[in-house]
């Protein structure tokens, strides 16, 4: 047992250090750093530097452009892009759809959709969640019916991440209504944005921003070989496809980074003529925060490294611990760095986040702190509640 | 990076395993826990025959050259049986002193015997004011002729009542609070002047109070610099802690087990309990603590041969915590769940409870470790 890194593996996560922190443009990590967006401009140019790198989607078979890298080697990469900080990839093309693409399409898929995605020359979104389907996905009922060599869809899908930058949206539609189960009558297609009969409206979420959309669709026509694997077989794609999203999540790396960040601020605010770093309660939780965070990064490697011992498309259902304490650690760092600027947390300044001039009230620091606050709250909500997580780990580990 | 278990580290985790799967369900424990000792001669003598007393020690000190990973193995196996022999008394807190301060032909004299588990040791450390801090150390050592005399008391001395000799901690100079000073002392349990009283402890362990008046020890008694053994008290605590956390996941691990298992017998509004939402997300949250303890069980086995020492200390604090912190929510909520029968001492989860009460308050609480964190700048000083 050897907790260490290998010298290859250290190696190899200088040589990636090097290469993200020497190329990745000083504005985007820049805006990282200051819990800012990085806007679509920014992800589509660090996506083309590392595709071009050919690390955009190191994770996918090395014929569709992956890199071949063991299950330790992906974790080491993704940390050091958290560290940098430097942007992971959009999520909906290079986490889900791509390897449902390349696991259940069709040739004529892989060629068109897989190099597009690889660099962001399409930008996805995820159209699974309704109104009437969030923790119960599967009683979607956004309809397709076929008519010739089209489906016509119509219904809704809602919290839409980034549809207003999106080209193209992978959808779950329910193509037969009358199945004996609900979970049994789901399609996966794939659908140009620019179709006509699609409206997409922004959601404005709680720390002001515009991430999330309601998407509508209204007759819309998609060709039948947009339907990715058999019809009315969509939900084992689906459930495929969530147990890689869980496995990304904890994003430990971005809480370090963000950690790091908080400890900042707090030797740099003011609080009874000294710092707030001073206060041995404040770093108290700061320290406890580290101690779970740092036992959490352990757990990542131990699911990491039983990765290369399992048969693929399996997630481990260990990842679940994951989700749950990698979402609640991103979620308590956001909360003591607002705690760490205290009355600073007031001015509400969204426009800062749109290029704004004027100086913020306060420090620099402290207009995106209440807003990553807020904002954050929605990472143990999605990829499968935390509640949902929970039910998993007691069915599938404990067997209750 | 590799979490798998060498061919013999495999090897030493199936046979404690096996013997203690044979000899140490909870009926048997409790019967060794009534034997006159406090603990059962005879399962002392198996873990002897099975190297288990000699696994820290170098070959030359008549050991097998373990390191922390093996010690790992030991203790997590004893915390699932919830064992109660005097180990951490005499293998890695007497021993570990005698092994970071011990001259090599002091470790020859007496190492052989606690190596083969023929002699028994305690570590005399903590006194009445200490709290958990040695540099509190009051009790006196002066020099006298050739030798020193040793006055004082010493508090809480785990297995204290049983053994067969001390190494014990006195102040040679400076006052309580000062880091210098102090010296390590074997001293045998049958010198004049030694008293000690001995009690059960609420674990269902054993400890004692010594008292020390006019103890003459001889030069060669004595461990190391006489006033330069704070540094070695230090990293025998480490170590210490270390090898609870181990014991500790061994005992969350079987209070997981139990507890799921009761879930799924036990019946009430006509279906297993474990059927209800409520029950099952407290399960859940059990077995995220468990593993997350278990992963800073290891990062303190990895962390306990650390040279340098500000960074051993952080480490093992917050794996002091993480332990601290998942043991309480696991051994409350394993008692919850289980009911009436939780709170009985014929069934196993209490015993695990009460070890577990105690293994947080050894060598500081989460509450202390997490302080000492702060304090330090925290675990990525930056």
């Amino acid at each position: 047992m050897d907790l260490a890194l290998s010298g290859e593996q250290r190696r190899f996560r200088t040589e990636v250090r090097e290469f993200i922190r020497a190329n990745v443009p000083d504005d985007v990590s820049a805006a990282l750093r200051d819990g800012r967006s990085v806007g679509k401009d920014g992800l589509v140019r660090w996506t083309r530097i590392l595709n071009a790198k050919g690390w955009s989607v190191p994770h996918w078979p090395v014929e569709h452009g992956g890199t071949g890298w063991g299950p330790i080697e992906q974790y080491i990469f993704q940390d050091e892009l958290q560290l940098a900080p430097a942007p992971q990839m959009l999520p909906f093309g290079h986490q889900m759809v791509g390897p449902v693409i390349y696991t259940f399409g069709t040739e004529e898929q892989k060629r068109r959709f897989l190099p597009r995605i690889a660099n962001l020359d399409d930008w996805w979104c995820q159209g699974f969640s309704e109104p009437g389907a969030g923790s119960d996905l599967a009683s979607l009922s956004t309809r397709a019916v076929r008519a010739g060599d089209h489906y016509i869809v119509n219904g809704q899908k809602t919290w839409t991440t980034l549809a207003q930058h999106a080209d193209w949206i992978f959808c779950l539609v329910r193509t037969d209504p009358n199945a004996p189960k609900k979970q049994m009558g789901i399609s996966f297609l794939l659908i140009d944005m620019k179709t006509p009969g699609i409206t997409v409206r922004p959601i404005r979420t709680i720390e002001g921003g515009h991430e999330v959309n309601e998407v509508f669709f209204d007759d819309v026509k998609v060709p039948v070989e947009n339907r990715v694997g058999a019809e009315n077989k969509g939900w084992d794609y689906a459930k495929f496809l969530l147990g890689n999203e869980r496995s990304g999540i904890a994003r430990i790396g971005a809480t370090k980074e963000r950690v790091r960040r908080l400890k900042e601020i707090a030797r740099a605010e003011p609080a009874g003529g000294g710092a707030v770093w001073d206060n041995p309660r404040f770093r108290e939780k700061v320290a406890a925060l580290e101690v779970e965070l740092k036992a959490l990064e352990i757990t990542q490697l131990r699911v990491v490294s039983g990765e290369t011992k399992r048969t693929h498309g399996t997630p481990d259902p260990a990842s679940s611990i994951l989700k749950i304490k990698g979402s609640e650690l991103q979620q308590a760092v956001t909360e003591l760095t607002m705690e760490a600027i205290g009355p600073y947390a007031l001015p509400f300044e969204p426009e800062h986040d749109e290029g704004w001039n004027e100086p913020p009230v306060g420090p620099d620091y402290a207009a995106p702190v209440a807003p990553g606050y807020f904002n954050t709250r929605k990472v143990s909500i999605y990829g499968g509640s935390n509640e949902i997580q929970k039910n998993i780990i007691a069915k599938a580990i404990l067997g209750l | 990076m590799d979490f798998d278990l060498s061919e013999e580290q495999t090897l030493i985790k199936d046979s404690v395993s096996k013997l203690l799967k044979g000899e140490y369900d909870f009926e048997k424990r409790e019967r060794h826990r009534a034997a006159p000792l406090g603990f059962s001669e005879e399962i002392w003598q198996s873990f002897a025959e099975l190297g288990l007393t000699a696994l820290p020690f170098t070959e030359d000190d008549g050991g097998l050259g373990g390191g922390p990973v093996e010690m790992m193995i030991a203790m997590e196996a004893f915390g699932r049986a919830l064992v109660v022999e005097p180990y951490l008394a005499s293998v890695v807190l007497a021993g570990g002193a005698l092994r970071h301060a011990a001259s090599a032909e002091q470790r020859a004299e007496i190492l052989p015997g606690v190596a083969s588990g023929e002699t028994r040791l305690a570590l005399a450390l903590f006194e009445r004011q200490t709290r958990h801090d040695p540099a509190l150390i009051a009790m006196r050592a002066t020099k006298d002729g050739e030798g020193y005399r040793l006055d004082g008391e010493k508090s809480l001395v785990l297995h204290g009542d049983s053994a067969h000799g001390f190494v014990v901690a006195a102040r040679m100079a400076g006052s309580p609070g000062d880091t210098g000073g102090l010296g390590l002392f074997h001293v045998p349990a049958d010198t004049e002047g030694l008293g000690r009283r001995g009690y059960a402890t609420q674990d269902g362990m054993r400890a004692a109070e010594v008292q020390f008046s006019s103890v003459r020890v001889t030069a060669d008694d004595v461990l190391g610099d006489p006033e330069g053994a704070y540094p070695v008290i230090l990293r025998v605590i480490d170590e210490a802690i270390a090898a609870l956390c181990a014991e500790a996941v061994g005992s969350m691990e079987r209070m997981v087990e139990l507890t799921t298992a009761f879930l799924k017998e036990r019946k009430q509004f006509g279906m297993p309990i474990g059927g209800f939402q409520a029950l099952q997300h407290r399960a859940a949250e059990m077995y995220m603590a468990l593993e997350q303890a278990r992963s800073m069980m290891m990062f303190a086995a990895m962390s306990a041969e650390e040279p340098d020492a500000v960074a051993r200390r952080a480490a093992i604090s917050a794996a002091k915590v993480q332990i601290g912190r998942s043991g309480r929510f696991i051994g409350q909520s394993a008692v919850q769940l289980h009911g009436g029968v939780g709170v009985t001492m014929e069934y196993e989860i209490a015993h695990h409870f009460k070890r577990q009460t105690m293994i947080d308050l050894a060598f500081g609480d989460a509450d202390h470790h997490l302080a000492l964190l702060g304090e330090s700048g925290g675990l990525e000083a930056a």
